[in-house]
Formats: C-alpha cells, sequence, structure tokens
C-alpha cells in the first residue's frame, strides 16, 4: 500500500470511528441509528424556534456595521471559539488517555507522524463538524431573515474550528512539556470546563460589578466598551465581517485557520507518539496519604458514605466535570455580595439560578453515586437492604448539595428572608427530584463512563434538564409573582409525574 | 466448625433468559467442603452462582445457605456469604486497605476484628507493599487479590467464586488457592467455578458438571471415573464424555 493510500485508508478509519463514537453518545450505544437521524432532525427543527427568538432580531442588520454592532458579533464568535475549544482539548486528552488502540498503532510498523496527523485532523474535523451541526438553526434564521450574505457565517464556524482544535492540540503538547503527563489530564480537563463557562461569566461578572445585572449585553453595548473597542479597520473585526457576507475577509480566515492546523499538524505530529509513549511511561501506582491502619467504626450506611465521599473527594476528573455548573454560581453570589451595598432588584435573579445549579448539580452527583457504581455485585451481595442502599446515597446527593449551597442561600436571607427560603425550597425541590429521576432510570455503568451519563438515557437527560429549568422558574415566580409559580409549579409537577410513569423503574 | 445442615441447597432452580439458562437444577453442597462446578461455556454456572449469591432473580426455585432461605431472607443469607466473581470490581480510587475497610463496614463486623484480619490477609496475598496505593494502577492479578481479600475479611461460612484465578500469574494462583484450602480446613465452604480442570481436580472434594442447565455428573474424583465406567481416565477426559452425553440427553 503506497504511503497515500496508507492515509487515506487510516483517513476513512478515523472518521468511521468518530462516527461511531458520536452515534453511541446520542444513542446510548444501542445502535438505533434511524432512531437517532431522526430525533436529530426534529432537534434541529425545533432549535429554529429558540435560534430565532436569540439571533431573529440581528438578521436585517444594516451593513456597514458599527463599533457597537461589531463588539456584540465578535463576542458571540469569540464565545463559540471558547466553547470549540473546550471541546476540542477534551478530545485531544481522549487520544491521549483513553483510546485503547494507542498500542496497536504504536507497534504497527506505519509512519506514525502521518498517523498522528490523521488523528490531528480528525480531531479538528469532528469540532467543526460538531460546531456546523449546533450553529446550523441560528444561520439559517439570519439567512432566512437577512439573505444568503449570512451563509458566510458557515465559513467562519469552519474557521473557528479548526484555528479551535489547532490551539487544543498545542495547549494539551505544552502542558505535557511544562506539568507532566500526570497533571496535564486534570489541568486539561479543568482547562477545557473553565474555557467553556469562563467568558460569559466573565462577562457577567463585568456586568454585575459595573452596572448590577447579570446581563452580558450590558457590558458588550456599553459607551465604555465602544470607546476602548479598536478602530473600524482592525483586524479584531474580521470574523464579524466574515460572518456578515465580507467573502475576501472570510477566505483570509480560512486560510489563516488551515495554515494554524497545517503549522501545528507538521510541528507536532512527529512528536505525538512521544508524548503518548510519556504518558503510558509515567503511569505511576498514586499512594494515599498513609494513615493509621485501624479501621473506623459506624453503621453500614456510614461506611456506604464515607466511600462515595472519598472517591468523589479522590477524583479531581468529576470534580472538574461538576465544576462548570458550581462556575456559573459566582455570578450570582457577586450579585449577592454587591447586593448588600445596593438595593437593587437583581438579587431576585440569584434564585433561579442557584435552584438551576442545585437540579443540574444533583443530577451529576446522582448519577455518581447511584448508576456509576464501579463494584455493584459487592454492593449488591452485602447484608444490607436495597433501599438502605439507596438511601445512603441519597444523603451522600443532599449532604454535597447543601455543603455548597447552604452558604450561598445563608447569605441570602441577610437580603431577603422571604427569597432565602423560596430558595431553599426549590433548591430542595429541584434536588429531589433530579435525584428521582436518576433513580427512575439507573442504569450501572462505571463512573470513568460520566461523560456519557447523559447519553443513557435521553429520556431522563431531556426530564431532569426540564424539571430543573420548571423548579427554577418557579422559584422566581414565588418571589415575584406567585400567582404564576402556581402554574409552572404544577406544569414541572406533572413533567415529573410523567416522568415517573414513563420510567423503567415504575413498579 | 462443620454443620449437619448443607451449606447450599437448590431446588428446582430455573432461568430463562432467550432459552433456558438453568433448567430446574437441583443442586446440594456440604457445610465445609470445597466443590469445584465445571461446564462449557454457556452451561449455566455463572446464573446458578449468581441467583445463589442474591445478583439474579431465580424463576422459580429455591435456594437455602446454611438453613436460610435466601429468597425470602435475603439479607440473613447475605451476611454469611461472600461473593467474588471473574472480573474482579473494586473501586480505582480506594487502596486495598480501605477497601477492605469499606468492605468490613458493609459486613457491619467489628473494626477492631477486621483491621487486623485485613492486614493479615492482604500479608498473605502478597500485597503488603501495595496497602496505601491506589488500586487503579493494579494489574489484573492485584485487582483480583484484593477482591478475593474483600471477600474474605468478613469470615464468611460459605464464599462462591467464578473462576477466581483467571489472570492470575503461578505464583499468586499458589497464594489464593492455599488460602482457600486454608479456610476450608477451618470449616468454611468453597464453592468455585473454573475453566482450570486441573484446579478442580487437585483441590476440590467433589465435583458438580453442568450442561445446558442441568447437573450431569456430580461427586468426587473417582465417583465420577466409576460413573464413566473408566478408571485411568484423565478428568479432562471425563468431562468432554460427560458434556457430550449431558447435550445429547438435552
Amino acid at each position: 500500500m503506497s504511503s497515500a493510500a496508507a492515509l487515506t485508508w487510516f483517513a476513512r478509519q478515523e472518521i468511521r470511528l468518530a462516527w461511531r463514537e458520536w452515534l453511541a453518545m446520542m444513542t446510548g450505544s444501542r445502535g438505533k441509528r434511524k432512531r437517532a437521524v431522526i430525533a436529530l432532525i426534529v432537534f434541529a427543527a425545533v432549535m429554529h424556534l429558540p435560534a430565532y427568538a436569540v439571533i431573529g432580531r440581528f438578521a436585517d442588520i444594516a451593513l456597514p456595521l458599527g463599533k457597537p454592532e461589531l463588539i456584540v458579533i465578535t463576542a458571540t464568535i469569540f464565545l463559540a471559539w471558547a466553547l470549540m475549544l473546550s471541546q476540542a482539548i477534551e478530545s485531544v486528552t481522549r487520544v491521549f488517555y483513553a483510546r485503547a488502540d494507542l498500542d496497536l498503532i504504536m507497534s504497527s510498523p506505519a509512519n506514525l507522524a502521518n498517523v498522528f496527523s490523521v488523528r490531528i485532523a480528525a480531531i479538528a474535523l469532528s469540532v467543526t463538524g460538531m460546531a456546523l451541526l449546533l450553529s446550523t438553526p441560528f444561520v439559517d434564521v439570519l439567512v432566512v431573515g437577512g439573505g444568503i450574505r449570512w451563509l458566510s457565517a458557515f465559513g467562519v464556524v469552519i474557521a473557528v474550528g479548526l484555528s479551535a482544535a489547532a490551539i487544543a492540540i498545542a495547549i494539551t503538547v505544552l502542558l505535557f512539556r511544562l506539568i507532566g503527563p500526570s497533571r496535564t489530564r486534570l489541568v486539561a480537563q479543568i482547562l477545557a470546563a473553565v474555557i467553556g463557562a469562563g467568558f460569559v461569566i466573565a462577562l457577567q461578572v463585568a456586568a454585575i460589578l459595573s452596572y448590577g445585572t447579570l446581563s452580558r449585553f450590558a457590558v458588550l453595548t456599553s459607551d465604555a466598551a465602544t470607546a476602548y473597542a479598536p478602530d473600524l479597520d482592525s483586524p479584531m473585526w474580521w470574523p464579524a465581517r466574515a460572518a456578515t457576507g465580507d467573502s475576501m475577509v472570510l477566505s483570509w480566515l480560512i486560510a489563516g485557520g488551515l495554515l494554524l492546523l497545517g503549522v501545528v499538524m507538521a510541528v507536532l505530529s512527529p512528536r505525538f507518539s512521544d508524548t503518548v509513549v510519556r504518558v503510558a511511561a509515567t503511569a505511576r501506582p498514586v499512594r494515599a496519604a498513609a494513615r493509621a491502619t485501624a479501621f473506623r467504626g459506624g453503621s453500614r450506611q456510614q461506611a456506604l458514605r464515607a466511600k462515595e465521599f472519598l472517591l468523589l473527594r479522590r477524583d479531581p476528573w468529576l470534580v472538574s466535570q461538576s465544576l462548570m455548573q458550581l462556575l456559573y454560581l459566582v455570578p450570582p453570589a457577586l450579585l449577592l455580595w454587591r447586593s448588600f451595598s445596593d438595593s437593587s432588584t437583581a438579587i431576585v435573579l440569584t434564585t433561579p439560578v442557584i435552584v438551576m445549579a442545585a437540579g443540574q448539580l444533583a443530577g451529576g452527583l446522582a448519577w455518581l453515586t447511584i448508576s456509576g457504581e464501579d463494584a455493584p455485585d459487592l454492593v449488591a451481595t452485602a447484608p444490607l437492604p436495597p433501599a438502605r442502599v439507596t438511601r445512603a446515597k441519597i444523603e451522600v446527593v443532599l449532604i454535597v448539595i447543601g455543603v455548597i449551597l447552604v452558604p450561598l442561600i445563608a447569605a441570602l436571607a441577610f437580603a431577603s428572608v422571604t427569597q432565602a427560603i423560596v430558595t431553599a425550597v426549590g433548591v430542595i425541590i429541584a434536588t429531589v427530584s433530579a435525584t428521582a429521576i436518576q433513580l427512575w432510570f439507573r442504569v450501572q455503568a462505571k463512573r470513568s463512563q460520566f461523560r456519557r451519563r447523559q447519553t443513557s438515557s435521553r429520556l431522563a437527560t431531556f426530564a431532569e434538564a426540564f424539571c430543573s429549568i420548571g423548579w427554577a422558574a418557579t422559584s422566581a415566580l414565588a418571589v415575584t409573582i406567585p400567582v404564576a409559580a402556581v402554574v409552572t409549579g404544577a406544569i414541572t409537577a406533572a413533567i415529573l409525574a410523567a416522568t415517573w410513569k414513563i420510567s423503567p423503574r415504575r413498579g | 466448625m462443620q454443620s449437619d445442615l448443607p451449606a447450599l441447597e437448590v431446588r428446582r432452580l430455573t432461568k430463562r433468559f432467550d432459552r433456558p439458562a438453568v433448567d430446574a437444577l437441583d443442586l446440594t453442597v456440604r457445610a465445609g467442603e470445597f466443590y469445584a462446578l465445571l461446564g462449557p461455556n454457556g452451561a449455566g454456572k455463572t446464573t446458578t452462582l449468581r441467583m445463589v449469591a442474591g445478583l439474579l432473580k431465580p424463576d422459580a426455585g429455591t435456594v437455602s445457605i446454611l438453613g436460610i432461605d435466601a429468597l425470602a431472607d435475603p439479607v440473613a443469607a447475605k451476611q454469611i456469604m461472600a461473593w467474588v466473581s471473574d472480573e474482579p470490581m473494586i473501586y480505582d480510587k480506594l487502596t486495598p486497605l480501605e477497601y477492605l475497610e469499606f468492605v468490613a463496614g458493609l459486613w457491619g463486623i467489628n473494626p477492631k476484628v477486621s483491621a487486623p484480619a485485613a492486614q493479615q490477609l492482604l500479608l498473605s496475598l502478597g500485597l503488603e507493599p501495595h496497602l496505601h496505593e491506589r488500586c487503579e494502577g493494579f494489574s489484573k492479578g492485584m485487582r483480583q487479590k484484593v477482591a478475593l481479600a474483600g471477600a474474605l475479611v468478613h469470615d464468611p461460612r460459605l464464599i462462591i467464586l467464578d473462576e477466581p484465578l483467571t489472570g492470575l500469574d503461578a505464583l499468586s494462583a499458589r497464594h489464593v488457592k492455599g488460602l482457600l484450602q486454608d479456610r476450608v480446613r477451618a470449616g468454611c465452604t468453597v464453592i468455585m467455578t473454573t475453566h482450570i480442570l486441573e484446579v478442580a481436580e487437585r483441590m476440590a472434594d467433589r465435583i458438580g458438571v453442568i450442561a445446558k442447565g442441568r447437573l450431569v455428573a456430580e461427586g468426587t474424583l473417582t465417583e465420577l471415573r466409576q460413573q464413566n465406567g473408566r478408571t485411568d481416565t484423565s478428568l479432562e477426559d471425563m468431562f468432554i464424555a460427560l458434556v457430550d452425553a449431558g447435550a445429547a440427553a438435552a
């Protein structure tokens, strides 16, 4: 087989693996390809509605663009880039640490630089493909409302995807060299979480500090932002210009993205194999702090709870996965802090954010403790009734949520006792709902499969999300328009009841 | 600590998946004996033992562990029983000692008793240098030894092992076999499935051969040879003949 043919063959293999991995994520490894495709089409169609609500009013924006419009569009593109970078960092760490085929590839007589070039290209392709898929409803809305000039936004997505993949690979390899393989995984995953949420949160923090509101547009459209922004002919605005139909600038952007990726492939592909070897070679045993060998006493449930807490504490990867949800608590906490010196009504917004965070965090934790049991046979053969095992695990979820959110709710009580009570009730209901859904839809899995927990049951995922949103809205309305809260509360309770009715655990 | 009650008494035990996996199986294992359950792949060995351990609900039949009805009172039955599967399921982020502490806690064992017992077990399995290392870097053999130590730390009266020697090197396998024989000498009952016929031949007091969910032969090695009509045949030849006969009869 010639070198070119071998590369084509390997590229085909990579694309097939990426497709199957994606399909497994979409279908929960059940291989229902037709249903997945239909669901995807329906989802994409439905996504046009929120896309219209978010972006519809910008479709007929007049050219040439002024600074405020350029700032908003550029910030939106930068946000998309940050999210793609986050996803690409995840993909690269997965290639280093989780792919089962690295031994096979490394032991084969193939040219490793070529093979890893293809793999880098595959990462770029999958990141860009996913971004194109998610951006399609938004671009469609812009094209329908503002004409075909907006089609060039697809080109911007491609350019942004290519550059995000290239930079993600460079960051990860750089981390390897700076801090070594054992820490890179954790740091890269935390980086991925922080980068994804960081930009939005930074804008919110700036908005709170400057304007006392959670709206990130407050900063972007402010006079100060316009004053500090570069001139209209600055390259900083190229992505925004390209998105609105400047084909020359678009060509430069795509060429720049391809060049960046090409440089990364040329420079880093030959070193990829060294990096992989170092990952394998430095898999040293991790020693826990040696403590006295005496065992602790306590009940069987206490043993279960202690084990769950220890496992949570010892798994920084899982902590980083939950970090994203906790990061979103930073702006409301800041808003809360500001409210002590300012009688802003924006503090009401903290309630739904806290309740939403509780629901999402509880869903993740409940999956880890209930479904993500690494020794199910051991626990199932232990001499205690299954109900007590479940109760101990639920207690862990409630304790963790309590430890994280009680200080925030206590602080809220100083600003408004009523709102603190409503928030506390909302947190409890959202936590119980998310935990119950995980219980009804439990599927035995390894903790390391946490990333795929949302694919084990699409229904559970959507129910969990809708309930969290529903309880967050209900809590916010309970503070502002109590009558409306009854309606949203009833709707959310109905969603929860319907979820139970169709759950496999019913009865 | 021998008992008149059988360690395990299974009557008309049945489980169907797409086809009958266990078909009205009757099986009795005496207290204090080492019992090897043999059979080809898919014969129903693991399904049978998983039902006994309470991991799978039978469609029909009864399971009695040292006189305790395991289906009516599973908690009492589990208190005196231990299960070790061929795929060691332990927690990667715990050290062997922490794992044993957790298991002892689950079985409600007094820490003053379980802590020295855990140390002794890990020592006898050659895991002493790794007491404070997290299990995530362990080989399959080391993981299997940790799982076995977990099964023994609460001093069960019945130990059920599904292919426990898979993945163990010769020295580790000897450690495990020695440990199990010590337990049997102390009055404990061991039921083990294995594909390594030599292990069954050397260690088991009695051997049961299962095919298509039914017990096709049972007894000591001598009894099996007599049943087979030849005294000079190897267990492997006998096993193949019994399984073929069982399959033909079914």
